[in-house]
């Protein structure tokens, strides 16, 4: 009797824990207070070199993709192109292992600011929705105060700024302020700022604004440096902490537990040869409940509700109405593509105006002549 | 009376309006109905229609070109209060676009690489090498320049190119060329704009958004072959969209909208063939076809079999007994066709992988008759000179052409230098439309109509001067130079073969883009190369440079001026040695006096 009551108090205390436990996952489930997703990736380098620049922001760019983040919440910031870029020996790939084994461009990429659109000013911009009014959606930030946006930076940078396309800077000083002005118009919820150059952690030294969790590739002092060039290419195809990022998020999937402090142990010194920072002071929650699918992936959350909904009667399609039925008398043609006879005879329309012809000869000689009639002909002959 | 009708899905019209009639019927669609009469007219036809169609000329220099063409025809109105909301086949993405602009024809093309048409002949569609957009707004637009910065703007969101950078400094109004192709009923080229971009690069990221615009996507019919990783690697691609009213029937009393999407590729036998002339659907695009769109109410490939009557040059398989004849290009051309909506076409293996299979390799290419080139002539980067030549090979025959020449503004164009010369002699043009640059607000516009006499070489020159520009209007690569666009030469050449004028007769998409007035010659468009021209580049580090030496100077100049004119001196005592030191402290200790 005493192993029975002994027997079931344990199974009455295992079910007690898995409940706790499931009430926990449930109730992480729901912690994080987020409802959409936006990543904005650049990459700030131009010229064939800097290939791995690219091959950095395409990289993320896809494992984002994968893990669910849809490109219409995605701004892609690319300084030049490196996928038909005429040096290329494989148009229309980008590869980041050597040998040619993945194809981080794809089939499927839609990039929003490219070429001499990746500006210190446009980036800007579309951190803090700044914009022209006439600037298309797939440009915009469109994120709001329930959004957790990932920021990945990579290019050529030094101690305080990133150098943009060779010709400009951002300085640390900037970035922070643009987080700021994010944070006063609730443009976010959580950030993570990603950066991937060389002294990466100077850019995160000023940020002020709560809930933004930094990572870097290096410290002050020190460089980044680049993970492996490809013979067949010719440069260098990554740079070594996204490629081993890229190995750790390859791992993950949208259903994963996987919370930031892994995310901080990627490339320890013996494999980046830079010592990788991260600053989590500003964030709210502890980084070890954060996921990583918080940031770079779009987990939604679905509320099950077990009430019945009524839905509408079919909505009939709204007949277009007699479509002139009234016999058309007009006869529509195509044009003359080179009328020449009309062309010779064109008058050029004039949108300046002049004074009409001959005139100022006309003046000339009213001048002449009242000249002449006032003073006597006797003069003319000074003239001739 | 009574009689039965089998009712037809679709809308149905009763001669008599009959209340309850029309209320049993509305429930009842499928059913027989057996009381009053009722005038039954057939399934009405659907009001959107889309067509595919593929067309591959092998070309004398061993290299394959391919044109694909995606109709979509709609019969709509844009223009209407209450806004068109059904999208079926049109996407909804350019009828919005249309609506919103009031745009009345659309042409925008996006192209890698130069069409060599002394080498590959004429193209079916000509393209200049980078992006190109030319529009027609309708006659309601009260304020077109806004209107087009704006539509600008969309469609570098929709096509995920940098259109954005089309502003006042790159958009002409032509005065002559670029005639509407649609219907219109009058021509006002206030409503007409046309810029390009030679810069603008190609590549997968535009060809996706082109993708998604077809009704069956890249998922079935022929877009499947359209891959990016051997597309992109060959010697020219290009992609377009054409937006146009049309004529429905030949009566031409109603129009209808015309979407047409094309997309040019032509491979090379080195780089994409291997050296070996055999050309095969799944060597060119790495696919091969198992079906047509579901949507598409024809799906059709043409091969060229024109110079190859017998099967004497190049062997085609798997073999089809279907052959068409179309005058395109002033030359009338036979094609094999192969029809994909039949299920016979995809054989027993079901899917189509056409081979092409040279056996000799004789054969004279058709000479173009109109060629054009452009180069930049002269030395140092003060002046230089822009040479135009015009070849027309006809001959005997002479025909006139309009040469439209858009120069940015930092090329300071003499027009007093400019020279027009046939076989030596000077050839006055009838027609100069010429509108001088504004600096940072306009570029040049020269519009020509010049006669090209038969056989013969057509020069025009003229001198320039390089402007400078301000430091912060250079692009970040500087030193690769400044593109002018493309000079556009549109001409109607005579054709040997009588040319078709019924717009509406069963012709393949290819030959029936251009409308043909007349029978004796047909309209061509032919675009020279851009030209790369280096500008006087500053060295930019010079202001770093300027700041460091001059805080130098200052500092050791004046600095040391100042220290010597401002320091006063003052004795000091040496510092006593280690051993006096020590002496020092133990006298001290001693009390005895201290050392000196």
């Amino acid at each position: 009797a005493f192993l029975l009551t002994f027997l079931s108090a344990i199974i009455m205390l295992i079910f007690i824990c898995f409940c706790v436990h499931f009430q926990n996952t449930a109730g992480q489930f729901f912690s994080s207070g987020h409802t959409n997703n936006w990543a904005v990736l650049v990459c700030t380098s131009r010229f064939w070199f800097n290939y791995r620049h690219v091959a950095n922001t395409l990289s993320v760019y896809r494992s984002v993709k994968r893990l669910g983040i849809p490109d219409s919440h995605i701004v892609l910031m690319l300084a030049d192109d490196m996928a038909c870029n005429h040096r290329n020996p494989k148009p229309a790939t980008v590869f980041s292992h050597r040998n040619m084994e993945l194809n981080v461009y794809g089939d499927d990429v839609e990039v929003d600011y490219r070429g001499y659109e990746v500006t210190v000013e446009n980036f800007l911009r579309v951190l803090t929705g700044r914009l022209p009014p006439s600037t298309p959606r797939s440009k915009r930030l469109l994120s709001d105060d329930r959004s957790n946006i990932l920021i990945y930076l990579t290019g050529h940078g030094g101690n305080g700024f990133l150098k943009f396309q060779d010709s400009e800077e951002i300085s640390n000083v900037e970035l922070a302020d643009a987080f700021e002005q994010m944070w006063q118009k609730r443009r976010y919820n959580e950030l993570l700022f990603i950066i991937d150059t060389c002294q990466g952690a100077s850019m995160y030294e000023r940020f002020y604004s709560p809930n933004i969790m930094a990572l870097a590739s290096s410290q002050v002092g020190e460089d980044s440096l680049s993970h492996q060039p490809d013979l067949a290419i010719g440069v260098h195809l990554m740079d070594r902490y996204t490629f081993y990022l890229l190995e750790f998020l390859e791992d993950i999937h949208p259903a994963s537990k996987s919370n930031m402090n892994d995310l901080f142990k990627v490339c320890p010194k013996s494999q980046c040869v830079s010592t990788p920072g991260h600053r989590t002071d500003l964030f709210l929650r502890d980084p070890g409940s954060v996921l990583i699918t918080d940031f770079f992936g779009s987990v939604r959350k679905v509320e099950i509700t077990m009430e019945a909904i009524h839905l509408t009667d079919p909505i009939l399609q709204l007949e277009d109405g007699p479509m002139s039925e009234e016999v058309q008398e007009k006869t529509y043609s195509y044009v003359d593509q080179l009328p020449v006879s009309e062309i010779i005879h064109q008058k050029p329309k004039q949108k300046d105006w002049h004074p009409p012809d001959g005139f100022i000869l006309g003046l000339w000689t009213l001048i002449l002549l009242v000249f002449f009639k006032t003073y006597g002909i006797k003069h003319l002959k000074h003239i001739f | 009376m009574h009689s039965y009708f089998w009712l037809l899905i679709g809308r149905w019209e009763a001669t008599e309006v009959d209340e309850a009639a029309l209320g049993d019927s509305a429930a009842d669609k499928l059913g027989v109905r057996a009381s009053d009469t009722f005038v039954l007219t057939p399934t009405p036809q659907p009001k959107d229609d889309f067509q595919e169609e593929l067309v591959i000329r092998p070309l004398h220099s061993g290299d394959i070109y391919a044109s694909f063409q995606f109709r979509t025809l709609w019969e709509t109105d844009f223009m209407r209060e209450n806004k068109v909301s059904h999208y079926r086949l049109f996407p909804k993405s350019l009828g919005q676009v249309i609506s919103k602009f009031s745009v009345r024809e659309l042409h925008i093309s996006f192209t890698q690489g130069y069409w060599r048409t002394m080498q590959w002949g004429q193209p079916f569609l000509p393209s200049p090498p980078g992006a190109e957009l030319w529009v027609w707004f309708q006659d309601s637009v009260t304020d077109v320049d806004a209107a087009w910065k704006e539509l600008t703007n969309v469609l570098s969101g929709i096509f995920c190119a940098s259109l954005n950078f089309i502003d006042s400094t790159n958009t002409v109004q032509p005065s002559a060329s670029f005639k509407p192709l649609g219907i219109v009923n009058e021509t006002d080229h206030r409503f007409l704009r046309y810029a390009t971009l030679p810069r603008e690069i190609v590549c997968t990221e535009n060809l996706t958004p082109w993708k998604k615009l077809l009704p069956c996507g890249s998922k079935a019919g022929l877009a499947v072959l359209l891959k990016s990783e051997k597309l992109f690697h060959s010697s020219f691609f290009s992609q377009t969209v054409h937006i146009r009213p049309v004529c429905q029937d030949r009566e031409c009393k109603t129009t209808s909208w015309e979407l047409r999407q094309t997309l040019n590729v032509v491979f090379d036998l080195h780089t994409s063939g291997q050296g070996k002339r055999e050309w095969s659907l799944f060597k060119m695009f790495s696919r091969t076809l198992t079906e047509a769109c579901p949507l598409a109410s024809s799906s059709k490939i043409y091969i060229d079999v024109t110079d190859n009557p017998q099967e004497e040059y190049f062997e085609l398989s798997p073999a089809t007994p279907l052959l068409s004849q179309a005058v395109v290009l002033g030359d009338r051309r036979t094609f094999s066709v192969y029809d994909l909506t039949q299920q016979v076409t995809f054989g027993t293996v079901r899917s189509l992988n056409l081979l092409i299979r040279w056996k000799s390799t004789e054969g004279d290419m058709l000479r173009p008759l109109l060629h054009a080139e452009r180069y930049v002539a002269g030395y140092g980067l003060q002046t230089g000179e822009i040479h135009t030549v015009m070849y027309n090979n006809h001959p005997f025959r002479s025909f006139p052409v309009l040469l439209l020449d858009s120069v940015p503004w930092y090329l300071r164009l003499y027009i007093h230098t400019l020279t027009v010369t046939s076989k030596g002699k000077d050839n006055t043009p009838s027609y100069i439309h010429y509108q001088p640059s504004k600096d940072r607000m306009r570029p040049h516009l020269l519009e020509m109509l010049v006669q090209l006499p038969p056989h013969s070489v057509t020069e025009v020159t003229v001198q320039f001067e390089r402007a400078l520009l301000k430091w912060t209007e250079y692009t970040p690569d500087p030193n690769h130079g400044f593109y002018v666009g493309s000079s556009v030469i549109s001409a109607l050449v005579p054709s040997s073969v009588a040319m078709d004028t019924n717009i509406t007769q069963e012709q393949p998409l290819f030959s029936s883009f251009f409308p043909c007035k007349e029978e004796s010659s047909y309209f061509v468009r032919v675009y020279t190369e851009p030209l790369l021209v280096n500008l006087p580049t500053p060295d930019f580090s010079m202001p770093y440079n300027v700041i460091c030496l001059t805080c130098t100077v200052v500092a050791v100049g004046y600095g040391s001026l100042y220290n010597l004119l401002t320091r006063s001196f003052q004795i000091e005592e040496p510092n006593p040695r280690l051993a006096k030191k020590i002496a020092n402290f133990i006298r001290r200790i001693r009390g005895v006096p201290l050392l000196s």
